[in-house]
């Protein structure tokens, strides 16, 4: 293979490949620390102040003085070279000191080839719609100024992008049928470093006060739900998360190790559903209370908290069974329900003994629970996102005091005061509710709709559900957090959306959102299987997908190729005519030579052929009439003359 | 061997009669990754790596994309040698030791411009060419003239990376084009001059002693004789002026292999023969030239000194 030698670069590319640099890194910088961008931005503007003074760039010394300061950096802030983040800082610095070294065409190639690599981590951190958009035009950009860095000077700007556009354009059917047809392997190939998912704020395993009025605040989607038949009633729509047993007068946590199994009596038919969970880095799913234990790909711990194998730390997909009405372990271990009765001891003296005139005047523990609601359901008592901050004896102070809180306070009292009155309780987290998109269908759980309720234990009921909330607020759970909130509550403006035009535009934004995430982006080996099967390819007939891929790939590039290169010739009407004329004449054996113009061909056939000399001469005449005479619509004396001829 | 070799005839060989113009088509050019293609598939490779280890949907998007760019590349690379038209040009003669310079048209009938194209023959500088749509360029193709006599134009490299520099596309052109390449001349001083022996037929005129009026130029004329001051009088309506001269005896030079140093070789008698060519047609002299096997009258003029330097570029003893 012969390559040409690499050439040096012209002068006027340097603004194209600073326009790559700069379109790949910037992205980057809303997710990078301080420093690092700063220090990218300084260098490029160094590079751009020394091409616009036409200076000499800089020797190797100082290059590698900023790689070493570079590489420090890294190391100090990520305290590694590799690794997802630190690889990314790695590539943005070196993007943007190979701008300092550009002195030939393989050095440009190196920067576009970077520039190619860095659109891939964006995808690290975002793979919604506009990201999509975003790349193809950087993309695109990318591209332009590989056209330009090869094409010199008379490359101008806009048909080269206007080029780089149209290859774009036309590499799009590729990418279709390779994305839908090339055979998916689902990762990780090894094992990912510690940072590959970043962290994200959402439901955690522990309660305290105010863990879940932070939560509320944002209107990110945590879960899509997709039912087979109707949709339960919203007051049904709890979304059971991990539960919470052990307390510290301060924080809920949940009892680690306790894999028996639970036991669920469904009273109500099976409700079949997909869910799409966001990433949440927890190993929890949530599930419609209460998931039925017989779902065999997952784990189902005795508190009936579904979990996954491993870190939920991307959007992820499961088909779910769940019954609303039923019978939880009846016939509970003694050992768990003695840990649902552990207290702190000396803390909330005042709530414990609340609790204890409360057992000695009710005839049975349901009774219990029902004066508990009613305490909660009196005038006193007021749901809140601004609750004032609790000391040491929280619960006393939020029961006997403030009495404003929000679910975590109701739930947490609630707990503490059946505890105090001998009945076995525990704190329960997730979601409450969720917003049907009239468009798509699919029911969205945002992280607004956080909540956390009750469960007592009860002899002969079992596990019982009790949500102090909805006796402090009903709308809470009939109409979701929005409508029981006093309008001068801190809520984001996108939950309290009362405007219907703007509510439907939302809905129909997040139903494309959810159609690129279930259709685009989930497209995953198991779906490509389906497809495939509905498709007719076997799936493990791995031949055969590869020769429909290969088939189709060189059918669009023939029909690229054949739209590329057909040429229509330019001919006018005379100079159709006049061809026609000399394949006439061929016939007689005069043939026509490339350089005789049509009166030489004239003079050529009175001497060789002189029957046909008076019929040509006329024809010879009416085509340059035509052609090259003053008036242009002779054409018809053309077509004539060449009727005359034999 | 033989079997490659005529494979190799049949695959470039030269449809037409060598001079006439012709068209690239997708039998005459090749297609192959560049180092920077092959750079850009390690890179795709990795990045479809990342792809799956990360699992990220837009990631497989973009590579497939990007491979697709590539596939695309491939046509719009071809396409930039395609149907490109090609005219052989004459190349002037030049001296043995400069470059030699073929031309060569070439012409773009489509609607797009045809840029960083490349011309080299082997072993020697290339030439950048680019096209704008609709239009020929002229150019020639530089080739060092290492030896006397006819020198064919070798197989020569039309090439082409872009649009994207990662494919390589090239076609070999080998039009029957030949340049006359005269010896290189070495300067030595010219041998005495000698009267003629004035012959019957010469009777004084053409002589460079006394003016004796003007008459037309014939082509055979150097325009260094041209009379430009009485041709200017007449606006260019007539032919140009020489002026010319009557009387005296003409000097005349007889260039003589004889005449140059008996211990040197023919190569290099050859170049003293050509170094006095050009001295005395620049002086104005009128000389012949006497080689083994062939003699030249003496004249002047520019057709006259072609003549003497075709004659020692060609001279085989």
């Amino acid at each position: 293979m012969s390559t040409p030698a690499s050439k040096a670069l012209d002068h006027w590319c340097t603004p194209w490949l600073f326009a790559t640099s700069l379109a790949t890194t910037i992205p980057h910088a809303a997710h990078q620390p301080l420093w690092l961008s700063t220090l990218t931005a300084l260098i490029v503007i160094y590079a751009g102040w020394l091409w616009l003074r036409n200076a000499r760039l800089p020797g190797r010394w100082l290059l590698m003085l900023l790689v070493g300061i570079a590489c420090a950096g890294v190391l100090i802030e990520f305290r590694t070279l590799l690794g997802r983040d630190a690889g990314v800082a790695m590539l943005v610095l070196f993007m943007a000191l190979k701008l300092l070294e550009l002195r030939s065409q393989r050095d440009a190639m190196v920067l576009i080839t970077l520039g190619y690599f860095l659109l891939l981590t964006h995808y690290f951190y975002s793979q919604s719609i506009p990201t999509g958009l975003w790349l193809i035009a950087s993309m695109t950009l990318v591209t332009a100024t590989l056209i330009r860095v090869h094409g010199g000077p008379s490359s101008k700007p806009l048909p080269t992008l206007r080029y780089a556009g149209l290859l774009t354009l036309q590499a799009i059917p590729f990418m279709l049928i390779l994305y839908v047809l090339f055979p998916r392997i689902s990762g990780p190939l090894w094992g990912l470093p510690q940072d590959a998912h970043s962290a994200r704020s959402g439901l955690s395993e522990q309660m305290s006060p105010g863990s879940f009025s932070n939560l509320v605040l944002s209107s990110e989607i945590v879960l899509r739900v997709r039912f087979e038949d109707e949709m339960p009633a919203s007051d049904k729509l709890y979304w059971r998360g991990p539960v919470m047993e052990t307390f510290d007068g301060r924080t809920w946590r949940p009892h680690a190790g306790d894999s028996r199994a639970p036991i669920v009596e469904a009273l109500s038919p099976p409700i079949r559903y997909e869910s799409t969970l966001e990433a949440n880095q927890q190993r929890w799913l949530l599930a419609l209370d209460a998931p039925a234990p017989s779902l065999k790909e997952f784990g189902i711990n005795n508190t009936l908290t579904v979990t996954n194998r491993q870190a939920i730390s991307q959007r992820s997909r499961f088909a779910l069974i769940s019954v609303t009405d039923y019978r939880f372990n009846v016939s509970e271990d003694g050992e768990v329900l003695r840990r649902n009765l552990n207290l702190p001891a000396n803390l909330n003296p005042k709530s414990r003994a609340l609790a204890e005139s409360w057992r000695a005047q009710s005839a049975s523990p349901s009774a219990t629970v029902d004066l508990a609601i009613a305490l909660f359901s009196g005038k006193d008592f007021i749901y809140t996102l601004q609750p004032p901050l609790l000391g040491e004896h929280g619960i006393d102070q939020f029961l006997f005091e403030s009495r404003r809180g929000f679910c975590e306070h109701y739930a947490a009292a609630f707990v503490v005061l059946m505890r105090a009155a001998g009945i076995p309780a525990r704190v329960v987290g997730g979601y409450q509710g969720g917003e049907r998109n009239p468009v798509d269908g699919f029911l969205v759980i945002r992280q607004s709709d956080a909540h956390a309720w009750a469960e007592v234990w009860l002899a002969g009921k079992g596990w019982v559900r009790v949500d102090p909330t909805a006796a402090v607020s009903p709308s809470r759970i009939e109409s979701g957090i929005a409508s029981a909130m006093p309008s001068g509550e801190p809520l984001p403006t996108l939950i309290t959306l009362r405007s219907d035009w703007l509510r439907s535009v939302r809905h129909r934004w997040e139903a494309i959102n959810n159609a690129w995430n279930q259709e685009v982006l989930g497209y995953n080996p198991e779906r490509q299987r389906q497809l495939l099967s509905r498709l007719g390819l076997s799936d493990n007939n791995w031949q055969s997908l590869i020769v429909t891929l290969a088939g189709l790939s060189i059918a669009i590039l023939l029909t690229i190729t054949a739209w590329t290169l057909y040429h229509r010739p330019q001919l006018d009407q005379a100079q159709r005519l006049w061809h026609i004329a000399l394949r006439r004449i061929a016939r007689r054996q005069v043939n026509y030579a490339p350089w005789e113009t049509p009166s030489a061909l004239q003079r050529r056939i009175e001497i060789e052929k002189p029957e046909l000399a008076t019929a040509f001469a006329a024809v010879v005449n009416a085509y340059l009439a035509t052609r090259y005479g003053a008036s242009p619509d002779k054409l018809q004396d053309l077509r004539e003359a060449i009727a005359q001829l034999p | 061997m033989s079997l490659l070799a005529g494979f190799k005839q049949h695959l470039f060989r030269w449809q037409s009669d060598g001079t006439a113009s012709f068209r690239l088509t997708q039998r005459r050019i090749f297609i192959l990754p560049t180092r920077a293609g092959v750079v850009f598939a390690f890179t795709l490779a990795a990045m479809f790596t990342g792809a799956i280890n990360y699992d990220l949907a837009l990631g497989h998007a973009l590579v497939f994309l990007l491979t697709g760019l590539g596939l695309i590349g491939m046509v719009h690379t071809f396409r930039n040698l395609f149907s490109l038209w090609i005219t052989p040009g004459r190349a002037k003669p030049v001296f043995a030791g400069e470059m030699a310079h073929f031309p060569i048209v070439l012409r773009n009938d489509r609607k797009i411009a045809r840029l960083g194209l490349e011309l080299q023959a082997p072993d020697n500088p290339g030439i950048g060419i680019q096209i704008a749509p609709e239009e020929s360029s002229e150019t020639a193709i530089p080739v060092l003239a290492t030896q006397r006599g006819w020198m064919t134009l070798p197989r020569v490299r039309l090439s082409t990376v872009y649009p994207l520099g990662l494919l390589y596309t090239w076609s070999y052109l080998q039009p029957e084009m030949r340049c006359l390449v005269y010896p290189k001349p070495i300067t030595t001083p010219l041998p005495p001059e000698q009267a003629t022996s004035m012959a019957g037929e010469r009777y004084g005129d053409g002589g460079q002693e006394d003016f004796a009026g003007f008459r037309n130029r014939q082509p055979a004329d150097s325009l260094r004789h041209v009379a430009w001051k009485a041709s200017a009088r007449d606006a260019g309506q007539r032919p140009l002026l020489v002026k010319q001269f009557a009387g005296g005896a003409e000097q005349e030079m007889q260039l003589d292999w004889q005449l140059t140093p008996d211990g040197a070789d023919i190569e290099t008698r050859l170049a003293i023969l050509t170094g006095w060519v050009l001295d005395a047609s620049s002086a104005g002299i009128c000389y012949g030239l006497r080689l083994p096997g062939h003699e030249i009258l003496a004249a002047r003029g520019d057709s006259h000194r072609s003549h003497c330097l075709e004659t020692l570029a060609l001279f085989k003893p």
